[in-house]
């Protein structure tokens, strides 16, 4: 096994725990002294800062090319309308009406080869952030941060991808959902620890979650979160599939009130030091 | 002046769909004529941006008024743009919203 391996923490379902798990987990390996960065993918509501003393290094911004298309210089030909895949140009070729329709977008630059006028030009739109955070000696921890009222944060998460660092342990707090976010943060990742809860709700989220990762190959294993509510379902499905269970954490009031304070269990409570401790040496086991 | 309606099916009986953009046809009603031909919504299997396309397609047969259910933002700038008037429909089949376009909109 490499020195640096890339875990990361997803769940289907929002709201069981990832954030919990991911930044417990960083700071159990760091108390330790090992190298370890942690990425916090969950673009559309990034948190992992708060939980800790950070000092911010540097930030850059994301962004998407737009065509602008110069009236003057179109001939209205419709090359560019033909080769968007995404409807993003609205073209009337007798009306002599063309127009980007900016939220259609992917910035392919389709467009721009296929116009032999000249007439389109790009501008740049701002999709969100990166931005460097220490919070210790060599500790990092990359945030990915969407602007509001951008249809996605894939780009974003991509870009905060590249800054992990192959040489040390990577953890990445990955978005809720199994759609595009979660498949391109999972994608980058050694092996996936899937927080869930023993509800109905969980159990069939997490089997999307399951799904997902079996269809690009990858491996995972759970953390049952909030144990001792709902039921056995999810215990019994683990076991069916083959997924090994690597933690359970109990339904405790006494987390959740230290979680919204914005404390880590892992500092106030030596125990639960040691059982995220535990945890890395468990996932080492299983990779 | 030309009508089109967004149309669950291609009869006269069939109801008025409630979206714009992915209705599975369009009624095209001339009011000069009097008559109406069902024409397949090509923007419906679009993955994205149906509504923008079916704005092209509607324009560019010369209509000057749509008649939907709902009509998203986009959509509704670029219908504005263009002069084309909306006319939101529910619960009707496109017989009667034709019937109701000599009393909303006489000519």
């Amino acid at each position: 096994m490499r020195a640096g391996m890339t875990i990361a923490i997803a769940s289907g379902k929002g709201g069981t725990g990832k954030t919990f798990v991911s930044t417990n987990l960083f700071n159990a390996i760091v108390g330790e002294g090992d190298g370890a960065m942690l990425i916090d993918c969950d673009a559309e509501e990034p948190d992992d800062t708060l939980f800790f003393n950070v000092k911010r290094v540097c930030s850059r911004e994301v962004t998407q090319k737009i065509p602008v298309i110069d009236a003057g210089k179109c001939t209205f030909c419709g090359r560019c309308r033909e080769y968007c895949n995404y409807n993003a140009i609205f073209f009337l070729k007798e009306a002599r009406r063309i127009k980007v329709m900016d939220d259609l977008c992917h910035g392919c630059g389709a467009c721009s080869a296929a116009c032999r006028s000249g007439a389109i030009s790009e501008k740049e739109k701002p999709l969100g952030t990166v931005t460097d955070y220490l919070a210790g000696e060599n500790l990092k921890i990359v945030e990915a941060r969407m602007h509001p009222g951008n249809k996605s944060p894939v780009e974003v998460i991509r870009e905060a991808l590249k800054e992990a660092d192959t040489a040390v342990t990577v953890l990445l707090d990955a978005p809720p959902g199994t759609s595009c976010p979660f498949v391109n943060t999972v994608s980058a990742a050694d092996f996936t620890v899937l927080v869930t809860e023993p509800t109905p709700f969980g159990v069939a989220d997490l089997k999307q979650a399951v799904k997902a990762l079996k269809n690009i190959g990858k491996r995972c294993g759970a953390v049952v979160n909030k144990a001792g509510m709902g039921d056995g379902e999810v215990y019994a499905y683990l076991k069916a599939e083959g997924i090994p269970l690597l933690m359970s954490i109990p339904f405790d009031r006494n987390i959740a009130e230290s979680c919204s304070k914005g404390e880590l269990i892992t500092d106030t409570d030596g125990r639960w030091k040691a059982e995220f401790r535990k945890l890395f040496e468990t996932i080492r086991e299983n990779l | 002046m030309k009508i089109a309606i967004a149309s669950e099916n291609d009869g006269m009986n069939s109801t008025v769909d409630g979206r714009f953009g992915r209705c599975p046809y369009f009624a095209f009603h001339d009011t000069s004529t009097g008559k109406t031909e069902f024409v397949r919504n090509p923007a419906r299997e679009s993955s994205e941006g149906a509504g923008p396309a079916a704005v092209e397609f509607v324009a560019s047969r010369g209509t000057g008024l749509v008649m939907a259910g709902d009509f998203g933002t986009k959509i509704r700038s670029l219908l504005d743009g263009l002069g084309i008037s909306m006319e939101k429909v529910t619960g009707k089949t496109v017989a009667e919203a034709i019937k109701s376009i000599s009393i909303n909109h006489p000519e």
